[in-house]
């Protein structure tokens, strides 16, 4: 294939367009009568100017230079990439769901409402909470929703709790949010094991904690065995349990969040349910929660009356509203169909396939690289780069060779207690032979770095580019086309 | 056995070779670490599983029990808008290179996502006439709330002023997320359905970090952000206003008129109504709040052999990296829409976009002008772009039943969140044909 270079305001001529739009079909206005001249434009938005064909090639071209589930394997540890169902995707396309207004009166979507009532309650199922909210438009926005929650039950019982604990495994969204939600943050260390170090956090927790925050599988990819006793310190305490549901892909059907004994959690249904990525959304982020906090929950609610379905604005202890309309329907719609797809049976089956897979590269790799953490893992597992960084070759450098090979690399340096970490989760989508051919590659990288490290650190060899100057990038940005005369 | 579901590959003998090489019997070995208190006892109590073709069948039902735009005529907008998408638009998106992707995170694998947003934000920044965009936000609501934790953590005051002409949805998620941030947030009231100068003089102190104002506001009616630019820079605050972006292809922009942060929605840009999501906010800052703009940014960079490429820039602000001390805690964005939009913008080009913020003008004018003369009351006192308020002789609700029987769907109704009874906020969009426009009328006036 021909290089391509252009960025689209370089091929851009004037006079050309990829639109005709109808001429006016009523009088024409003369802006100057209409508007004070000082409101108006003087030049005109310099957008680029392309017709159809050329407009379609260019980002053709573009697309080509870029990396989906759909062009392979794509282990990034916590971020499940598994594959993107078809179906979902024209289903959310259909008419009845696309072209709908969120104003509209009730009765002509009552279809819309009958989904979000049934995912819903879906989700709390599936999480083991009675209520939940489908606003949040990711996680993030889930961990703030949730911790919002918490900030108003606590002040309603007459508490200004104002710390968050998070152990040192989490994402970094865990302390961003609990920031934003307005609570200081503490750290609780990770033992040992590499799960949370129940003694530190006895230390930790007392009447000022509004909640501790927990990945369980942790990202290490580990199940935090002391649960039931970690719930317990934290409940005693008079503080909340807030289940981060990034890695509930290793759960599905075995255990619940509920079970478990927490009081507030979001799911995130880019990872777990299967909606795509996008190149860095849109997501979802629901958030459920046990009864008790129900009524704290975003307005507007969706309920159930016979059998019309309605939105319900009236809960006085509700924190409000987070984010616009009922979250990012058209996500929803994608997730819904996925649960319906697979039953209780098939989401059963993906987190035991998600699990063996993770446990069976793991297995496969653990000669070749260190794994810092022996037992099983869940759904991910965390393998460390440090033999290799004593022979010259980082982390950085095997994610880079990697790409050589055509694969996505993990995710790298997170979490941040492993040095060199490599984070793999290969997902229930994949073939054995996928994970095969990808432990075989992994497998000739670590032989080259002791043969010939100089080909894993010049890496990547075959990409469109090669490895950019961030550095200078932040120093000295440039986060705009500018014309060159 | 192996599995009988289309998106799990395993055969029994994968499982098996799997179980062989971790010498275990059965996957539940797997899941031993689970205290046994916790473990479900039976299936999950949801629905069974559906197979694909009835699966559709269903879902086309659940769909087909909702109005659509295909159907009815919608002269509905107040934020979310039944406006033209060129066909190019979702072919780009469908493509799954870009939608089955993450963040980009690999640059070397990802150029074409980061140089479609780096494109993305250059647009952005010629419609708002700021100097920096992000990547995108969740929408238009939050971003209003998140440039005002900007200002207030960038000028380290504690109170932000809006406008009661800002939509009632950005004022909501404004006011929880003032409750978590702790700054106080006062509303300033109206003069007919402008924002009231006097009042915002009056209210505006040395410990405003910001006035937030919306261009054209919630009501279609543009207000005079020079004024409101002099009241802000007296005080030392910062201007914030959220913007319609296809307005903005007519109107003056918010960056040349003196804002510091402009926010908005870019759904009238080639992103579907969606039941209200997904859409996608847009963030554009001068360049002093360059470093503490929230969520991704893409920069041009250089690798060894000096050819261009892009990257994620400035990430030292993100919560990955600052964890707390991020400048806010946004990880997912809008990125395929931001994609959506910015190929419906090069579709429009430079002259496509002013025809059609044009035609939204001239409909809805003619519009007005036609129930005036009808004898309806048309509210607006300022100039508006293509929403503007009536005065029924019923209530909205009442109104909006007789025109779903007509085949439209009515405006907005003002009762419940501005006590304005009887009055109803009509969108026209360039979707929108003249008959059309004739026949709702004809609806109104036997009301």
């Amino acid at each position: 294939m021909k290089p391509y270079h252009s960025l689209i305001f370089e091929i851009s001529q004037s006079d050309r367009s990829a639109v005709d739009l109808p001429e006016s079909d009523v009088d024409t206005i003369e802006l100057n009568d209409k508007f004070p001249s000082h409101l108006l434009r003087e030049t005109e938005a310099e957008l680029p100017e392309v017709p159809e064909l050329q407009l379609i090639r260019h980002y053709t071209a573009l697309s080509n230079k870029n990396y989906g589930v759909d062009s392979g394997f794509y282990p990034l540890g916590s971020c499940t990439m598994k594959y993107n169902p078809k179906l979902n995707e024209d289903v959310a396309r259909l008419e009845g769901f696309s072209r709908i207004h969120p104003y509209q009166p009730e009765e002509t979507i009552q279809g819309a409402l009958e989904l979000l009532y049934q995912l819903q309650e879906d989700l709390a199922v599936i999480s083991g909470m009675d209520a939940v909210t489908l606003q949040p438009s990711a996680g993030a926005q889930g961990e703030w929703t949730g911790l919002m929650i918490a900030k108003n039950y606590h002040r309603q019982n007459g508490e200004n709790r104002s710390k968050v604990l998070v152990p040192d495994s989490a994402h970094g969204t865990n302390p961003a949010s609990a920031a934003v939600a307005g609570f200081e943050t503490v750290t609780i260390p990770s033992n040992a094991n590499g799960r949370v170090d129940v003694e530190a956090l006895k230390e930790h927790v007392d009447h000022d904690t509004a909640a501790l925050m927990l990945t369980n599988p942790s990202t290490l990819g580990l199940f935090e065995k002391d649960i039931i006793e970690i719930a317990d310190i934290v409940h005693q305490a008079g503080g909340l349990l807030y289940y981060d549901g990034a890695n509930a892909n290793a759960i599905l059907g075995k255990t619940t969040p509920g079970k478990m004994g927490f009081d507030i959690v979001h799911l995130n249904l880019h990872k777990t349910f299967t909606t795509p990525h996008g190149g860095g959304g849109p997501g979802a982020g629901p958030v459920g929660v046990v009864k008790e906090l129900t009524p704290y929950l975003p307005v507007p609610r969706i309920t159930k009356e016979g059998d019309q379905y309605r939105f319900d604005t009236e809960e006085p202890l509700s924190i409000g509203r987070v984010k616009g309309y009922y979250g990012n329907f058209g996500i929803l719609v994608r997730a819904y169909t996925y649960i319906r797809t697979m039953g209780p049976e098939g989401l059963r089956q993906v987190s035991e396939s998600a699990v063996l897979h993770a446990n069976y590269l793991k297995k496969r790799l653990e000669p070749y690289f260190v794994a810092p953490y022996p037992q099983i893992c869940k759904h991910e597992f965390v393998l460390s780069g440090i033999n290799q960084k004593k022979l010259g070759v980082r982390t950085l450098d095997i994610a880079k060779r990697l790409l050589d090979f055509g694969y996505h690399p993990p995710t790298i340096y997170f979490p941040l207690n492993v040095e060199e970490a490599l984070m793999i989760e290969p997902t229930e989508t994949e073939t054995k032979e996928t994970l095969d051919a990808f432990a075989d590659t992994m497998i000739q990288i670590a032989k080259e770095i002791e043969e010939n490290p100089m080909m894993v650190l010049e890496a990547p060899h075959t990409t469109v580019i090669g490895r950019l100057d961030e550095t200078k990038a932040s120093r000295k940005p440039i986060l705009r086309y500018t014309k060159h005369e | 056995m192996g599995s009988t579901f289309r998106y799990l590959p395993d055969t029994a003998q994968d499982q098996q070779a799997m179980l062989d090489a971790l010498n275990i019997d059965s996957i539940a070995d797997l899941f031993d670490d689970l205290p046994t208190s916790i473990r479900l006892d039976g299936e999950l109590p949801i629905e069974k599983a559906i197979p694909e073709p009835l699966l559709m069948k269903k879902m086309q039902q659940l769909a087909s029990k909702n109005t659509n735009a295909n159907q009815h005529s919608y002269f509905l907008g107040a934020g979310t808008y039944d406006h033209f998408i060129p066909s190019v638009v979702n072919h780009v998106i469908s493509r799954s290179e870009f939608y089955t992707a993450y963040t980009p995170y690999q640059p070397e694998i990802s150029q074409g996502e980061l140089q479609a947003i780096f494109e993305f934000q250059t647009m952005v920044c010629e419609l708002t006439g700021m100097d920096v965009a992000n990547s995108s936000m969740y929408d238009g609501f939050t971003s209003v709330a998140e440039a005002a934790a900007l200002a207030v953590s960038s000028t380290k005051r504690s109170k932000v002023l809006i406008s009661q002409a800002v939509h009632p949805e950005s004022r909501a998620i404004l006011t929880t997320n003032a409750s978590g941030l702790a700054y106080a947030v006062e509303e300033i009231n109206l003069l007919d359905e402008i924002t009231n100068l006097n009042e915002l003089q009056q209210k505006i102190d040395q410990d405003t970090a910001a006035i937030i104002a919306q261009y054209p506001n919630f009501f279609g009616s543009v207000e005079d952000l020079a004024q409101i630019k002099q009241i802000a820079e007296s005080h030392g605050a910062l201007l914030i206003v959220s913007a319609n972006p296809l307005a903005l292809a007519l109107l003056q922009s918010p960056g040349h008129l003196g804002a510091d942060i402009v926010v908005g929605d870019m759904q009238p840009l080639g992103i579907p109504m969606s039941f209200g999501g997904p859409h996608c906010g847009y963030f554009a800052v001068n360049k002093k709040l360059m470093r503490k703009i929230p969520g991704r940014i893409v920069g041009e960079a250089l690798d060894a052999n000096g050819k261009r490429g892009f990257t994620l820039a400035l990430q030292a602000r993100e919560q990955h990296i600052r964890r707390e001390k991020a400048s806010s805690n946004i990880c997912s964005n809008q990125a395929l829409n931001a994609l959506a939009s910015a190929v419906c913008m090069s579709a429009l080009g430079k002259q496509g976009i002013r025809k059609m913020a044009q035609l939204n003008v001239e409909k809805a004018d003619y519009m007005a002008k036609q129930l005036s003369k009808k004898g309806f009351n048309v509210i607006n006192r300022a100039p508006f772009f293509n929403e503007f308020v009536i005065k029924l002789p019923v209530s909205t609700n009442t109104a909006n039943r007789k025109l779903i029987e007509a085949g439209f769907v009515g405006g907005f109704d003002l009762s419940m969140d501005y006590d304005m009874a009887d009055h109803m906020l009509i969108a026209v969009t360039e979707q929108r044909t003249k008959a059309e426009i004739d026949q709702f009328i004809t609806v109104l006036e036997a009301l």
